[in-house]
């Protein structure tokens, strides 16, 4: 990739406001925006944390920071849960509530979001340098459209009646579990929320969330819209915080009944002991990917090519879905290595707020020279770089679009889940050699395939160990949809 | 009771339609009766009616409570086409009165046979292939539902004046009951629209099946004059949260608050044929409904005599998917254990509610020997204390019948029931010097062969009858046509649970009754009906299920 095609985060376009003005017909972000919630949220109260530390956070496009947030930790955790329970109690307003009021509230809070979406969307792309266009089109549509979903959901959660043998009638109840610890991750901030709020208060739970420390700013705002939309105090409470310390108060706490983790393998592996060391308390996990792409010689190679692309590249790769192995079928191999290469060298990778960005920056120092380490671990194993590899620019966590032909099974970027822009691209002969390589993998999230033949896309469907299987598409999420991991990928099931 | 009859004006600019007449009813009118005001005591409907009931109105109190608007503008008297409102083929038109006072409110048009085929065709060009229902995403549906549950809710305040106006139900009653219903309902299914779910099926050899709830096609919907507004969405919001289009004729008695409705879905943003609206009469714009062959399902609400001719209809035409909700003699079980005052209101209000004109009517109300004296006792001081008058004013609890005709159809079934030899506690006769008032009517010693005690008489006339053992009452309970709905009141787990599964009804209320709600299925059994509405249920009667079955080359578990 040539740096001309590369658009420079620098002083000119550190006004997102001045930029975004000239623009009529899109969406502009919220210029100067503020920064109105930086506490702990508990019992619809903001609170200040009970050590007193606040921590920084700050603008990955620039490095520089935005604001300091209040820092919970365990002692913060004990209150946040002391409210849940209490709202969770028998005879509490959340539990006598019609199961279709608290549908009303979760479409309240829908409402709501909607009226903000583009304040929302511009301190997202703020916080976690997602480009301010795709966060509002894609993540605050998501957002929106799955508090919707559960709104819809809450009256309709049916028991069944049994007819048992003997003299007996039985009737279940799906009752909520309680008290529900929720961690997510800093790559979709404000989708995280809503996918773990959504299904838990549906079911008329209550919950303690802790967003990443990277982001904590839009679900810190969600927290004032829920109070505003009607929430009785106590069923959300929000505590920004680290997982070695928040986190580890919610996974092994004794008066949480479950925890619910969007994140590394590694540390989902950590959630689960504590919960076994503790109360036993209810798992469910969404963890790491290192997800299949197989492309076959009959697909339609542009929509293939771009979809692997955009499979990969999304969100500058932080995704657990990231498409990072592409098997191509032999007679297409060269071509389809070509044109991705050229499609990644057309990337435009630029600050948050240019509207023509398609990719900002990384997420932190830390997860740029992760990633760059990856990359030269490829280098050094012998696949071929075919371009990127590089950081970019002065300030902030750009990486270069990357691309590896010549990639084997056994390299450390054809196994371990690098969560960057770095697209391996491998070849392959046979379905029954692609099904077996695709499934050698401790990991299980997603697959795709691109065929037009029919045979061959319900042979892949069903022989791939992943949790969702797409066909001639990638990343084709809905809320609608079931998404979760088979294997090391997770446990159970969101949406 | 002194009413005064509407005045039309001249459309305004507020209009939809520039074909839209702008006409409003006067709703000024005095209490001719002295009687203490009651709070309203109908259906045991949940949430607002609770509040609702919890406000006595004693004067003070009044204030909070929502009012009726004054002169309600009549904005829509056409029928709505493909999101027009047009004239009808004929050039007829239907009168529409105000059972209160007997006085015109306005004038409708009326549908007959070539609107109906005006309406089917857009329905089904709406239904078309590629077309923007047709490729509309489920969840932007089910935005739509609940768009015009907002709109609903708005307008509140006028359709509840529209429906206590048009069919003399008490105005709160509309307001908390019907309203909050209608509401519920459009909000319950606009949920439902994008979790319609199919299935994969493991069927035996190399091949893959998977099933899809496909919406039926164009549906014609017949409603009652009963509960006009809660009839309409309880069709409309199933069959549009699947899919379907839809051509519903309301009951001529009522066509307002329907053609209402019908100007919210085009606000709401549905596409044009979506919903085709087309008040007329059974006869004519409703048969031509049930034999078109261009209808895929009819759904049909009204009576027995008349369901049978809708499915009649069908087999006579294109065979067309029918679901009736028809009438009922529901028996309501009092046994002595029970919270006796409980029982008492329940039964009185399970049977008055709406003047009695219900087909869930708890119209058959068997009280257990030990209590039935102080059952009987009390119910009478009960019906008595019942305020009559208009329906518009607070304290009311009951206004008129729907009509002459079926005023005089409760006359001569209080009559028979003299006749036959019942006790008439109270009531039996008409009420003030005109209109359509009956007052609330309480027969004790009524036997199960009396015509009373047979026959749906949808009108304030309460039958008490006395049983002995748990066996009997069942069997005298479903010794009938009907089974629509029942109750039973009970401390005791096992009469309880016994008489609930023993009973031939399709809903059950135990220590409860009318306690209705959009998340549970309702219908008949016998010859109450076929098909369930609301629920889950109601959307199996409202798509055709499609298994794709694909070869595959290996089979993979």
């Amino acid at each position: 990739m040539t740096s001309s095609k590369i658009e420079i985060p620098g002083e000119v376009k550190s006004d997102p406001a001045a930029l975004m003005a000239s623009l009529q017909l899109m969406p502009s972000p919220v210029p100067n925006p503020e920064i109105k919630y930086t506490k702990i949220f508990i019992n619809n109260e903001w609170q200040d944390s009970v050590s007193g530390k606040v921590f920084p956070v700050y603008n990955p496009a620039t490095g520089e920071q935005i604001c300091e947030v209040q820092e919970a930790d365990k002692a913060d955790v004990d209150k946040a849960v002391q409210a849940a329970r209490l709202a969770f109690s028998l005879g509490s307003v959340w539990r006598r509530m019609d199961a279709s009021e608290r549908g009303r509230l979760l479409s309240k809070l829908a409402d709501l979001v909607e009226r903000d979406s583009v304040y929302l969307a511009t301190i997202e792309s703020l916080d976690s340098g997602k480009p301010f266009l795709p966060t509002l089109f894609v993540d605050l549509q998501g957002t929106i459209k799955t508090l919707r979903y559960f709104a819809g959901y809450a009256d309709k959660i049916h028991g069944t009646s049994i007819p048992m043998d003997g003299e007996y009638l039985t009737f279940t109840r799906y009752e909520p579990i309680g008290v529900c610890g929720q961690i997510i991750p800093w790559n979709f901030p404000l989708v995280m929320t809503a996918w773990k709020l959504g299904p838990a208060l549906a079911c008329g739970n209550t919950v303690v969330l802790k967003p990443a420390e990277q982001t904590p700013l839009t679900c810190l705002y969600i927290a004032a819209l829920s109070k505003e939309a009607g929430f009785p105090p106590g069923v959300i409470n929000i505590l920004p915080g680290f997982g070695p310390t928040a986190g580890a108060a919610i996974a092994s706490h004794m008066g949480i009944d479950k925890v619910a983790f969007t994140g590394s393998t590694e540390v989902g592996k950590l959630i689960q002991e504590a919960a076994g060391k503790s109360n036993l308390k209810r798992v469910t996990l969404e963890l790491g990917g290192k997800n299949p792409n197989i492309i076959f010689a009959d697909a339609d190679l542009d929509l293939a090519v771009e979809q692997a692309h955009q499979g990969v590249f999304f969100n500058a790769g932080q995704c657990c879905t990231a498409g990072s192995r592409i098997y191509v079928e032999e007679p297409l191999y060269d071509e389809f290595v070509r044109r991705s290469v050229e499609r990644a060298k057309r990337r435009i990778v630029g600050s948050p707020f240019d509207p023509t960005t398609e990719q900002g920056p990384q997420i932190s120092r830390e997860q740029q020279n992760r990633v760059l380490e990856f990359i030269q671990s490829g280098i050094s194993e012998g696949a071929k770089l075919e371009c990127g590899g590089k950081a970019l620019g002065l300030k902030g966590f750009f990486i270069e679009p990357t691309v590896f032909s010549s990639v084997r099974d056994d390299m450390r970027i054809a196994r371990e889940e690098i969560f960057g822009p770095v697209q391996q691209i491998m070849k392959f002969k046979t379905i029954e050699e692609v099904i077996e390589r695709a499934n050698n993998s401790d990991y299980g999230l997603v697959a795709a395939v691109f065929t037009s033949d029919i045979n061959k896309a319900m042979t892949i469907s069903t022989a791939m160990q992943a949790g969702t299987v797409w066909i001639n598409c990638f990343n084709a999420l809905s809320t609608q949809c079931p998404f979760g991991g088979y294997k090391m990928s997770g446990n159970g099931r969101e949406l | 009771m002194s009413v005064t009859g509407g005045r039309i004006q001249q459309t305004g600019g507020a209009s939809s339609s520039s074909h839209t007449e702008r006409k409003r009813a006067n709703t000024n009118s005095q209490p001719s009766n002295g009687h203490e005001q009651q709070a309203g005591n109908g259906c045991d409907h949940q949430g607002p009616n609770q509040e609702h009931r919890s406000q006595r109105v004693d004067g003070s109190k009044t204030k909070a409570l929502p009012t009726p608007i004054p002169d309600p503008p009549i904005l829509y008297t056409k029928l709505f086409i493909n999101n027009d409102w047009h004239e009808s083929c004929s050039g007829r038109k239907i009168p529409v009165y105000n059972p209160t006072t007997g006085e015109l409110l306005c004038e409708v048009e009326e549908a007959d046979s070539e609107d109906v085929d005006e309406a089917v065709r857009s329905a089904r060009a709406a239904f078309q292939m590629g077309s923007p229902w047709r490729s509309m995403d489920a969840s932007d549906r089910g935005r739509l539902l609940n768009r015009l549950a907002d709109l609903v809710e708005r307008d509140r305040l006028l359709l509840a004046t529209l429906e206590a106006l048009d069919c003399g139900k008490v105005f709160l009653m509309a307001y908390f009951v019907d309203l909050m219903a209608t509401i519920k309902t459009l909000r319950y299914y606009g949920g439902w629209a994008d979790k319609i779910h199919g299935k994969t099926i493991p069927v035996d050899g190399e091949y893959f099946t998977y099933t899809r709830h496909e919406p039926i096609g164009v549906c014609g919907q017949i409603i009652p004059w009963n509960f006009p507004v809660m009839m309409f969405v309880w069709k409309i919001a199933p069959a549009l949260c699947c899919g379907n289009t839809v051509v519903i004729k309301p009951a001529e008695q009522t066509p307002l608050s329907a053609l209402h409705m019908a100007a919210l879905i085009k606000e709401a943003g549905f596409p044009p044929g979506v919903v085709n609206v087309v008040p007329g009469y059974g006869e004519t714009a409703g048969c031509a409904i049930s034999h078109h062959m261009d209808i895929d399902k009819v759904a049909f609400t009204g009576s027995t005599d008349v369901g049978k001719l809708i499915q009649k209809a069908a087999g006579e035409s294109n065979l067309k998917r029918v679901t009736l909700e028809l009438g009922g003699k529901n028996p309501n079980i009092v046994f002595a254990d029970c919270d006796l005052e409980h029982a008492v209101e329940q039964a009185h209000s399970g049977l008055f509610f709406n003047q009695g004109q219900c087909c869930l009517a708890g119209s058959r109300v068997f009280v257990e020997e030990p209590v039935y004296e102080e059952f009987v006792r009390l119910s009478v001081e009960r019906a008595k204390s019942k305020v009559l008058g208009n329906p518009l004013l607070p304290g009311v609890d009951q206004g008129p019948q729907i009509d002459q005709k079926q005023f005089d159809k409760i006359m001569e079934l209080i009559e028979s029931g003299k006749r036959e030899g019942a006790t008439l506690e109270c009531g039996g006769s008409m009420w003030g010097q005109q209109g359509l008032f009956i007052q609330p009517t309480v027969f004790s010693n009524v036997t199960d062969d009396m015509l009373i005690a047979k026959e749906e008489i949808f009108g304030p006339v309460q039958q008490i009858m006395c049983f002995r053992s748990i066996s009997e009452v069942i069997q005298r309970a479903n010794a009938t046509h009907y089974g629509l709905a029942a109750g039973v009141f009970t401390n005791d787990i096992n009469k309880a649970l016994t008489v609930s599964s023993a009973l031939q009804a399709g809903i059950v209320w135990v220590n409860c009754y009318n306690a209705m709600s959009a998340q549970c299925p309702f219908g008949g059994f016998k010859m109450s009906g076929n098909g369930r509405e609301l629920g889950k249920y109601a959307l199996q009667e409202y798509t055709e299920v499609k298994a794709v079955t694909i070869k595959i080359s290996q089979k993979n578990s």
